[in-house]
Protein backbone atom coordinates (compact mmCIF):
# COMPACT_ATOMS: atom_id res chain seq x y z
CA UNK A 1 0.00 0.00 0.00
CA UNK A 2 1.38 3.37 -0.36
CA UNK A 3 0.41 6.52 0.94
CA UNK A 4 0.50 9.65 -1.08
CA UNK A 5 2.37 12.62 0.93
CA UNK A 6 2.66 16.19 -0.41
CA UNK A 7 5.93 17.56 -0.66
CA UNK A 8 5.96 19.89 2.70
CA UNK A 9 4.23 16.24 4.86
CA UNK A 10 6.82 14.54 7.32
CA UNK A 11 8.55 11.16 5.67
CA UNK A 12 7.33 7.79 6.10
CA UNK A 13 9.18 7.31 9.70
CA UNK A 14 8.22 10.44 11.41
CA UNK A 15 3.96 10.01 9.86
CA UNK A 16 4.45 6.03 11.53
CA UNK A 17 5.98 7.17 14.68
CA UNK A 18 3.27 9.88 15.47
CA UNK A 19 0.51 7.56 14.62
CA UNK A 20 2.21 4.93 16.96
CA UNK A 21 2.21 7.41 19.41
CA UNK A 22 -1.75 7.51 19.26
CA UNK A 23 -2.06 4.26 18.90
CA UNK A 24 0.16 2.73 22.13
CA UNK A 25 -1.06 6.06 24.08
CA UNK A 26 -4.81 4.92 23.44
CA UNK A 27 -4.68 1.52 23.89
CA UNK A 28 -2.79 1.94 27.29
CA UNK A 29 -5.63 4.67 28.13
CA UNK A 30 -8.87 2.00 26.83
CA UNK A 31 -6.89 -1.34 28.85
CA UNK A 32 -6.47 0.88 32.20
CA UNK A 33 -9.90 2.46 31.87
CA UNK A 34 -11.37 -1.08 31.31
CA UNK A 35 -9.28 -2.63 33.77
CA UNK A 36 -10.61 0.48 36.17
CA UNK A 37 -13.96 -0.64 36.02
CA UNK A 38 -13.66 -4.19 36.10
CA UNK A 39 -11.80 -3.67 39.51
CA UNK A 40 -14.70 -1.21 40.68
CA UNK A 41 -17.30 -3.77 39.94
CA UNK A 42 -21.05 -3.39 37.98
CA UNK A 43 -21.70 -0.15 38.17
CA UNK A 44 -25.32 -0.59 37.71
CA UNK A 45 -24.95 -2.66 41.33
CA UNK A 46 -23.26 -0.28 42.66
CA UNK A 47 -25.99 2.70 41.57
CA UNK A 48 -28.75 0.63 42.20
CA UNK A 49 -27.26 0.31 46.23
CA UNK A 50 -25.89 3.91 46.85
CA UNK A 51 -27.07 5.82 44.04
CA UNK A 52 -25.58 7.88 40.98
CA UNK A 53 -23.68 9.69 43.58
CA UNK A 54 -21.84 6.16 44.91
CA UNK A 55 -21.42 5.08 41.49
CA UNK A 56 -19.39 8.50 40.74
CA UNK A 57 -17.78 8.70 43.87
CA UNK A 58 -16.54 4.58 43.28
CA UNK A 59 -15.27 5.48 39.76
CA UNK A 60 -13.50 8.66 41.01
CA UNK A 61 -11.94 6.71 43.62
CA UNK A 62 -10.01 4.42 41.51
CA UNK A 63 -5.92 5.45 41.01
CA UNK A 64 -6.44 2.90 37.84
CA UNK A 65 -9.05 4.76 36.75
CA UNK A 66 -6.82 8.65 36.36
CA UNK A 67 -4.43 6.37 34.78
CA UNK A 68 -6.24 5.54 31.97
CA UNK A 69 -8.06 9.09 31.53
CA UNK A 70 -4.34 10.47 31.87
CA UNK A 71 -3.57 8.21 28.68
CA UNK A 72 -6.50 9.14 27.28
CA UNK A 73 -5.70 12.72 26.84
CA UNK A 74 -2.18 11.98 26.35
CA UNK A 75 -3.55 9.91 22.87
CA UNK A 76 -5.93 12.94 22.12
CA UNK A 77 -3.08 15.39 22.28
CA UNK A 78 -1.08 13.36 20.33
CA UNK A 79 -3.58 13.07 17.78
CA UNK A 80 -3.98 16.69 17.92
CA UNK A 81 -0.43 17.22 17.45
CA UNK A 82 0.37 14.78 14.37
CA UNK A 83 -3.18 16.90 12.91
CA UNK A 84 -0.67 19.52 13.00
CA UNK A 85 1.53 18.02 10.24
CA UNK A 86 -0.51 15.00 8.83
CA UNK A 87 -4.03 14.70 6.75
CA UNK A 88 -6.74 13.94 8.68
CA UNK A 89 -7.95 11.53 5.74
CA UNK A 90 -4.51 9.57 7.09
CA UNK A 91 -4.24 10.04 10.61
CA UNK A 92 -8.30 9.33 11.83
CA UNK A 93 -8.68 5.97 9.72
CA UNK A 94 -5.71 4.80 10.72
CA UNK A 95 -5.50 5.81 14.40
CA UNK A 96 -9.03 4.35 14.82
CA UNK A 97 -8.63 1.25 12.78
CA UNK A 98 -4.89 -0.17 14.15
CA UNK A 99 -6.36 0.40 17.36
CA UNK A 100 -9.38 -2.10 17.37
CA UNK A 101 -6.55 -4.49 16.59
CA UNK A 102 -3.53 -3.70 19.41
CA UNK A 103 -6.76 -3.15 21.88
CA UNK A 104 -7.57 -6.65 21.49
CA UNK A 105 -4.24 -8.05 21.57
CA UNK A 106 -3.84 -5.68 24.95
CA UNK A 107 -6.89 -6.87 26.21
CA UNK A 108 -5.35 -10.86 25.58
CA UNK A 109 -2.55 -9.55 27.05
CA UNK A 110 -2.84 -7.64 30.25
CA UNK A 111 -7.09 -8.03 30.90
CA UNK A 112 -7.00 -11.81 30.38
CA UNK A 113 -9.82 -11.30 28.04
CA UNK A 114 -10.96 -14.82 26.21
CA UNK A 115 -10.05 -13.19 22.79
CA UNK A 116 -10.79 -16.14 20.93
CA UNK A 117 -11.12 -16.71 17.33
CA UNK A 118 -14.65 -14.87 16.35
CA UNK A 119 -13.64 -12.16 18.47
CA UNK A 120 -10.01 -12.24 16.07
CA UNK A 121 -11.83 -12.04 13.03
CA UNK A 122 -13.95 -8.98 14.14
CA UNK A 123 -11.29 -6.96 15.45
CA UNK A 124 -10.02 -7.31 12.03
CA UNK A 125 -13.05 -7.20 10.18
CA UNK A 126 -14.01 -4.36 11.64
CA UNK A 127 -10.25 -2.51 11.75
CA UNK A 128 -10.63 -2.60 7.56
CA UNK A 129 -14.54 -1.77 7.84
CA UNK A 130 -13.66 1.53 9.87
CA UNK A 131 -10.31 2.45 7.92
CA UNK A 132 -13.24 1.70 4.64
CA UNK A 133 -15.67 3.94 5.86
CA UNK A 134 -13.79 7.20 7.09
CA UNK A 135 -10.80 7.06 4.39
CA UNK B 1 -19.04 -11.96 41.23
CA UNK B 2 -21.84 -10.70 38.77
CA UNK B 3 -21.99 -13.11 35.31
CA UNK B 4 -23.66 -11.96 32.38
CA UNK B 5 -24.03 -14.51 29.99
CA UNK B 6 -26.72 -12.58 28.65
CA UNK B 7 -27.29 -9.07 28.17
CA UNK B 8 -30.47 -7.75 29.88
CA UNK B 9 -32.32 -5.05 27.47
CA UNK B 10 -31.30 -2.27 29.72
CA UNK B 11 -27.29 -3.34 29.13
CA UNK B 12 -28.29 -3.36 25.38
CA UNK B 13 -29.61 -0.07 25.61
CA UNK B 14 -26.78 1.36 27.33
CA UNK B 15 -24.46 -0.41 24.55
CA UNK B 16 -26.49 1.59 22.12
CA UNK B 17 -25.71 4.95 23.69
CA UNK B 18 -22.07 4.35 23.86
CA UNK B 19 -22.49 3.32 19.79
CA UNK B 20 -25.04 6.68 18.80
CA UNK B 21 -23.60 9.22 20.98
CA UNK B 22 -19.30 9.33 20.47
CA UNK B 23 -20.71 10.12 16.73
CA UNK B 24 -23.94 12.16 17.29
CA UNK B 25 -21.35 14.09 19.66
CA UNK B 26 -18.74 14.51 17.34
CA UNK B 27 -20.75 15.90 14.44
CA UNK B 28 -22.28 18.30 16.59
CA UNK B 29 -18.80 20.15 17.80
CA UNK B 30 -18.09 19.50 14.09
CA UNK B 31 -21.37 21.90 13.08
CA UNK B 32 -20.85 23.74 15.51
CA UNK B 33 -17.51 24.78 15.43
CA UNK B 34 -17.64 25.31 11.55
CA UNK B 35 -20.29 27.67 12.40
CA UNK B 36 -18.30 29.95 13.91
CA UNK B 37 -15.84 32.76 12.91
CA UNK B 38 -11.93 31.13 12.76
CA UNK B 39 -10.88 31.11 16.70
CA UNK B 40 -7.66 32.64 16.78
CA UNK B 41 -5.15 32.00 19.69
CA UNK B 42 -4.78 36.47 20.35
CA UNK B 43 -8.67 35.60 21.48
CA UNK B 44 -9.09 32.60 23.55
CA UNK B 45 -12.03 33.91 25.46
CA UNK B 46 -13.91 33.24 22.25
CA UNK B 47 -13.33 29.43 22.72
CA UNK B 48 -15.22 29.77 26.29
CA UNK B 49 -17.89 31.14 24.60
CA UNK B 50 -18.22 28.62 21.87
CA UNK B 51 -18.84 25.97 24.76
CA UNK B 52 -22.23 27.89 25.40
CA UNK B 53 -23.28 28.00 21.63
CA UNK B 54 -26.43 25.35 20.98
CA UNK B 55 -24.57 23.13 19.05
CA UNK B 56 -21.49 22.72 21.30
CA UNK B 57 -23.38 22.20 24.20
CA UNK B 58 -25.52 19.83 22.74
CA UNK B 59 -22.28 18.08 21.45
CA UNK B 60 -20.65 18.11 24.68
CA UNK B 61 -23.55 16.81 26.54
CA UNK B 62 -23.67 13.84 24.64
CA UNK B 63 -19.86 13.16 24.43
CA UNK B 64 -20.44 13.12 28.42
CA UNK B 65 -23.50 10.80 28.03
CA UNK B 66 -20.79 8.35 25.69
CA UNK B 67 -18.61 8.74 28.35
CA UNK B 68 -20.65 7.43 31.02
CA UNK B 69 -22.19 5.01 29.04
CA UNK B 70 -18.89 3.83 28.25
CA UNK B 71 -17.65 3.12 31.73
CA UNK B 72 -20.68 1.36 32.43
CA UNK B 73 -20.59 -1.22 29.69
CA UNK B 74 -16.94 -1.66 30.32
CA UNK B 75 -17.89 -2.68 34.42
CA UNK B 76 -20.09 -5.51 32.91
CA UNK B 77 -18.48 -5.96 29.91
CA UNK B 78 -14.94 -7.21 28.02
CA UNK B 79 -12.96 -4.32 26.46
CA UNK B 80 -12.96 -6.45 23.00
CA UNK B 81 -16.70 -6.82 23.25
CA UNK B 82 -17.61 -3.32 24.25
CA UNK B 83 -15.13 -1.70 21.24
CA UNK B 84 -16.57 -2.86 18.35
CA UNK B 85 -20.25 -1.26 19.64
CA UNK B 86 -18.65 1.72 19.59
CA UNK B 87 -17.06 1.15 15.71
CA UNK B 88 -20.64 0.50 14.74
CA UNK B 89 -22.08 4.20 16.00
CA UNK B 90 -19.53 5.17 12.67
CA UNK B 91 -21.78 3.02 10.80
CA UNK B 92 -24.90 4.66 12.09
CA UNK B 93 -23.99 8.02 11.47
CA UNK B 94 -22.97 6.66 7.95
CA UNK B 95 -26.25 5.67 7.23
CA UNK B 96 -27.90 8.42 8.68
CA UNK B 97 -25.82 10.85 6.38
CA UNK B 98 -27.19 8.84 3.41
CA UNK B 99 -30.78 8.51 4.29
CA UNK B 100 -31.28 11.61 6.63
CA UNK B 101 -29.32 14.03 5.02
CA UNK B 102 -29.12 12.05 1.34
CA UNK B 103 -24.71 12.78 1.29
CA UNK B 104 -24.18 9.80 -1.95
CA UNK B 105 -21.61 7.36 -0.01
CA UNK B 106 -18.97 5.73 -1.86
CA UNK B 107 -18.50 1.51 -2.81
CA UNK B 108 -15.30 2.24 -0.58
CA UNK B 109 -17.76 3.31 2.34
CA UNK B 110 -20.40 0.68 1.73
CA UNK B 111 -18.07 -2.02 2.22
CA UNK B 112 -16.65 -0.34 5.25
CA UNK B 113 -20.17 -0.45 6.65
CA UNK B 114 -20.86 -4.45 5.92
CA UNK B 115 -17.32 -5.09 7.29
CA UNK B 116 -18.26 -3.27 10.29
CA UNK B 117 -21.34 -4.83 10.66
CA UNK B 118 -20.29 -8.17 10.15
CA UNK B 119 -17.38 -7.86 12.97
CA UNK B 120 -20.42 -6.79 15.36
CA UNK B 121 -22.26 -9.19 14.13
CA UNK B 122 -19.41 -11.92 14.90
CA UNK B 123 -18.76 -10.63 18.64
CA UNK B 124 -22.32 -10.16 19.52
CA UNK B 125 -22.87 -14.01 19.10
CA UNK B 126 -20.32 -14.93 21.96
CA UNK B 127 -20.03 -14.17 25.31
CA UNK B 128 -19.78 -10.26 26.74
CA UNK B 129 -17.78 -11.24 29.43
CA UNK B 130 -14.75 -13.85 30.10
CA UNK B 131 -15.63 -15.62 33.06
CA UNK B 132 -13.31 -16.34 35.54
CA UNK B 133 -13.42 -19.03 38.58
CA UNK B 134 -13.52 -17.48 42.07
CA UNK B 135 -10.02 -16.78 43.15
CA UNK B 136 -9.39 -19.73 46.80
CA UNK B 137 -8.60 -16.63 48.83
CA UNK B 138 -12.22 -14.40 48.04
CA UNK B 139 -14.34 -17.28 48.56
CA UNK B 140 -12.96 -18.33 51.78
CA UNK B 141 -13.23 -14.72 53.19
CA UNK B 142 -17.01 -14.64 51.50
CA UNK B 143 -17.53 -18.15 53.47
CA UNK B 144 -15.76 -17.10 56.65
CA UNK B 145 -17.95 -13.72 56.46
CA UNK B 146 -21.19 -15.68 56.06
CA UNK B 147 -20.55 -17.46 58.83
CA UNK B 148 -20.10 -14.65 60.81
CA UNK B 149 -23.39 -13.56 60.06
Amino acid sequence: MTIPYPAAQPGLWSATAMIAAIVLASTAGEVLTAAAMKSVGDLDDIRAHSGLKGAIRAVLTCPLFFAGVSFLALAFFSLLFALNHLNLSLVAPASASLTLVTNAIAAKLFLKENVDRRRWTAAVLVCVGVYLLAH
Amino acid sequence: MMSHARLSPRQYMILGLVAVSAPLGDTCLSRGMTNLPAITLSHPGTLIAAVFTPWIAVGIALLIGFFASYLTALSWADLTYVLPATAFGNVIVALLSRFWLQEPISLERWSGIALITLGVGFVAQGPSLTVRPEPAVQVEAVVEQEQAR
